[in-house]
């Protein structure tokens, strides 16, 4: 073809923050233009390979003018803005959505930074009220089959295995968010067994879930009799060879044993997502 | 689509036919499917998927609960994954998803005015009484509550306003609702939005034409839609579902959106407790909503007006839905409005129990069969609204203003009230008063003339406290009986009239069950979708109740402090914004000391 589109680059957007210039492609997220800037933000439902969904709202910053704070992940820069990203506001924010959520859910497997977010921000859950006076997420893990475990006193509803299961990956919408306020939760239609879903065992919601609600079952199996050891375990890429699509494929192996396999985000190819056969045909090859 | 996999289990054939008389009755529907429109993530096809409420409806009704064979028949016939539609199904709380126990269920409201008068009783009484009882957010009748909403499998849903055990008997043996209010200030001549209201027959149209109707839409349509959008902007008209935006201006901003199809958008979700002025005026006075939504369709270049009414009015949609059928008979709604050659006409949507679908861009979402969870903004309504469509959304009452603008000319509008809280309002008055009910009062009017013109506070000369603006408002004291009810007024003395609400409250009430009862109504309404509301609401709710059981207030005040913060600052929408207001205010005035 002789009418290859060539793209105009794109315009800049100037704009502040905390008092530096910033100048970013339009269509940046104010996100964006912290990074590029080394500005260090807490995020949790956002992730490079899924559609921002703006829930948690640890990632809000100040903008000059707004009534409230905006979420840096998905509110796109503009030229003239404003931001500031430390201000007592945003700190008393994003602490008490720390507290919020640790008072509730189960974080002890979530993924390190938000430990290090927590105490960065002095977050301290425990001034909500002891565990067992205060309303919690607490619930025994679902375990249904080979593959999967769902443990949903871990979840925090950042709606990433949705997005993952849905329109962002798999297009399979096994599940969804139900229930409301407080009860709104993760659940298949009739919360019924993940093998009577349409779910195709893709691993992708485990891919991006980042608490540790969901779970291959080798990692649950081996957290539960204390052997999982992240420390002890290398990480081997390699092409799947189960098609001929290409998928990058990490291999996780502790004691020479393939725990688990994801594929890097930024993969052109997979974006992050796997099918069953990249994400547990080790499972065959192994036993 | 996907292949999408659909379970075993099928429908009754009561279901079945309920069903497929949803898909087949798509009615005068316009829907384009638009450009794929990613947005938060979630694609759009708009194509069936709006008539997901519709069909649980429709299950709701034939079965008395979602069961899992309608609900995968409905899947089928609209294409929606399961496990998305049960996720939908379980956002209401007027669906069910166990298997019913029986075939009414008597909802009984035990929100903040129902309370003082005896609902905690009734539902004692109605269970004692063998119903299957639930307890209700506001129902909407507040003026003359305990209120009742009997739901039913197979029937009409009934409001029973006040409710006893035996007004439901009599109720479900002869299946009708309460009859409307009366109107205290019938008959005055300072009346323009309920003037029709006890004289018109809301079921005639011929009775509405004899009282004045629709000349308004005459005169619209000889000015046409740019002289329509001046008159409004002149008048000063702004919205009075509560965030008080100029109406001008914001039909203004469709009506010069170049993107089709374009919406009107009525908000009659009224679910703000203490609240129920569209109430009246829709089984009032139905069609001048029907003629106000067709001149402002008109105006901004709308061919499709939808009406999303609350699903516990049962009255105002039976006359809303005649009222719709006869103006297309008579050709003022339809591909012909009124021989203008403009296309028009009017879907009404029902709700089925969530406040924050009274929130636009959530109210959008439940219309296009999505969970009723509000959209970041921006992008806005004007631009991104329904099915991401240029949108222009407005309340019932600021709707019905129209007529008068168009009858009497904008300048002659901005005239009455204040300079800048142009026209009259309507007041929702509740509780400790002598005369309760809906009055409407040109703009100006202080609260205690308010007060005085509903016959004055019970048993006192000044109220304990008053609730004003609904539970997104704020509490006041007696200090603040002289604050004039406009706009600027109240936003400078920091509070708002939100939806109009003045709920009354005397000595012997207790005011700390009441704010807790606020706090329980927000942490019951959250839509669950973002952290500072979903979990803030339930432990502000908490602290709520350690005050009642003891706990003293300076140790719980930093939590307080710090739950306003991040609610007010960091929630997606205004639920979780405002969730704190009222909370705040009883705290600063005191009324939380007095208890223990
Ligand atoms: C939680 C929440 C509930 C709301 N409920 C209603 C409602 O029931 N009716 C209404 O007209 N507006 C309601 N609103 C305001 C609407 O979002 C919107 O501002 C209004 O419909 C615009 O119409 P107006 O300009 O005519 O006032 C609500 C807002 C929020 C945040
Ligand atoms: S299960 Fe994990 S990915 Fe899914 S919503 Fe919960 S925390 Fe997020
Ligand atoms: S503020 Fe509350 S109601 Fe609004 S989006 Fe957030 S959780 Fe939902
Ligand atoms: S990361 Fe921005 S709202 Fe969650
Ligand atoms: S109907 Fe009970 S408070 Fe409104």
């Amino acid at each position: 073809m002789n009418d290859i589109p060539v793209s105009t680059p794109r315009r800049l957007v100037e704009l502040t923050i905390d008092g530096g210039t910033v100048r970013v492609p339009e269509g940046s997220t104010i996100l964006d233009a912290c990074r590029q800037e080394g500005i260090d933000t807490p995020t949790l439902c956002w992730a490079e390979n899924l559609t921002p969904v703006n829930v948690c709202r640890v990632c809000v910053v100040e903008v000059e003018n707004s009534r409230v704070l905006v979420p840096s992940c998905s509110r796109a820069a503009e030229d003239g803005m404003v931001v500031a990203t430390d201000s007592e506001k945003v700190r008393t924010s994003r602490k008490m959505v720390y507290e919020l959520l640790a008072s509730s859910v189960d974080l002890d497997r979530a993924d390190a930074e938000v430990h290090a977010w927590m105490d960065h921000y002095g977050a301290d859950p425990s001034r909500m009220g002891d565990r067992g006076d205060i309303a919690t997420v607490a619930q025994r893990p679902k375990v249904q089959d080979d593959l999967y475990v769902r443990d949903y006193e871990r979840c925090i509803l950042c709606y990433k295995c949705v997005e993952a299961c849905g329109e962002d990956a798999q297009h399979t919408f096994a599940i969804a968010a139900a229930g409301r306020g407080f009860d709104a939760h993760i659940s298949t239609e009739f919360d019924v067994t993940l093998p009577d879903s349409a779910c195709v065992y893709c691993g992708n919601c485990i891919g991006v879930c980042p608490t540790g609600a969901l779970v291959f079952k080798t990692e649950h199996d081996m957290r539960e009799e204390g052997s999982w050891d992240e420390e002890a375990q290398s990480v081997t890429t390699t092409v799947c060879t189960f098609c001929g699509v290409g998928c990058n494929l990490e291999l996780h192996v502790q004691e020479e044993q393939i725990v688990k396999v994801t594929s890097p985000t930024d993969h052109s190819v997979t974006n992050g997502h796997l099918c069953i056969k990249g994400r547990f045909g080790w499972q065959h090859a192994q036993s | 689509m996907p292949d999408l996999r659909f379970g075993d289990a099928g429908p009754t054939d009561e279901e079945r036919i309920a069903v497929d008389d949803v898909v087949a009755d798509l009615g005068a529907v316009l829907v384009v499917e638009g450009e794929r429109l990613v947005y938060a993530g979630r694609a759009r096809t708009a194509e069936r998927r709006h008539l997901l409420l519709p069909a649980l409806h429709a299950i709701q009704r034939a079965s008395g609960w979602i069961s899992p064979g309608g609900l995968d028949y409905a899947c089928r016939q609209l294409e929606v994954p399961p496990a998305e539609a049960y996720g939908v199904a379980t956002f209401y709380h007027l669906f069910t998803h166990e298997v019913p126990t029986a075939t009414d269920v008597v909802h009984v409201c035990d929100d903040v005015a129902c309370r003082p008068v005896g609902a905690l009783d009734l539902i004692d009484e109605l269970r004692a009484a063998g119903h299957h009882v639930k307890a209700s957010p506001c129902l909407g009748q507040c003026e003359r509550g305990p209120a009742v909403l009997v739901q039913r499998t197979g029937g009409h849903d009934l409001t029973i306003a006040p409710g006893s055990v035996d007004g439901v008997a009599v109720a479900i043996s002869g299946r009708t609702s309460s009859a409307s209010v009366t109107l205290h200030q019938a008959g005055s001549p300072g009346l323009r939005l309920l003037a029709r209201v006890g004289v018109v027959d809301p079921g005639s149209l011929d009775d509405y034409r004899a009282n004045g109707g629709y000349r308004a839409l005459d005169a619209a349509l000889a000015m046409g839609p740019d002289r329509v959008i001046e008159e409004v902007t002149t008048a000063g008209l702004s919205g009075r579902g509560g965030a008080a935006f100029p109406t001008g201006a914001k039909w203004r901003g469709v009506a010069d959106q170049q993107g089709r199809p374009r919406h009107l958008v009525c908000n009659a979700d009224e679910s703000e407790p203490g609240t129920f002025k569209d109430r009246v005026v829709m089984e009032g006075d139905p069609f001048s909503l029907v003629e106000a939504m067709t001149i402002a369709g008109i105006a901004i270049g709308a061919e499709q007006g939808w009406l999303y009414l609350r699903g516990e009015y049962p009255v105002a949609a039976h006359r809303l839905r005649s009222a719709i059928e006869q103006a297309r008979v008579a050709g003022l709604l339809g591909d012909d409005v009124a021989g203008s050659g403009k296309r028009f006409d009017i879907d009404l949507r029902v709700g089925a129990g969530a406040y924050i679908c009274g929130e636009e861009t959530a109210l959008f979402n439940s219309i296009e069969g999505f969970r009723g969870e509000p959209r970041n903004k921006p992008p806005f309504p004007t631009t991104h609204g329904l099915f991401g469509q240029p949108t222009a959304i407005n309340n019932v009452e600021t709707l019905v203003n129209v007529l008068p603008i168009m009858v009497d000319g904008g300048e002659a509008y901005r005239a009455t009230g204040t300079e800048r809280s142009p026209g009259t309002r309507l007041f929702c008055l509740s509780g400790r008063v002598a005369n309760p009910g809906i009055y409407e009062h040109e703009f100006g009017i202080t609260l205690r003339g308010v007060l005085e013109a509903a016959g004055g506070v019970i048993g006192a000369d000044e109220p304990h406290a008053v609730l004003l603006g609904g539970a997104a408002g704020f509490f006041v004291r007696s200090g603040q009986l002289d604050l004039p009810l406009t706009l600027e007024d109240t936003r400078a003395a920091g509070v708002s009239l939100g939806s109009g609400v003045v709920m009354v409250f005397g000595e012997e009430d207790d005011m700390v069950d009441t704010v807790r009862r606020v706090a329980e109504f927000f942490r019951d309404e959250s839509c669950g979708q973002c952290v500072p509301c979903r979990v803030g609401t339930i432990r502000q709710e908490e602290v709520l109740v350690r005050l009642r059981d003891g706990a003293t207030l300076d140790a719980e005040r930093d939590l307080l402090d710090d739950l306003a913060a991040v609610m007010g600052d960091a929630s997606i929408c205004g639920l979780g914004q405002m969730a704190s207001g009222a909370v705040r205010s009883a705290l600063d005035l005191g009324l939380l000391e007095g208890s223990r």
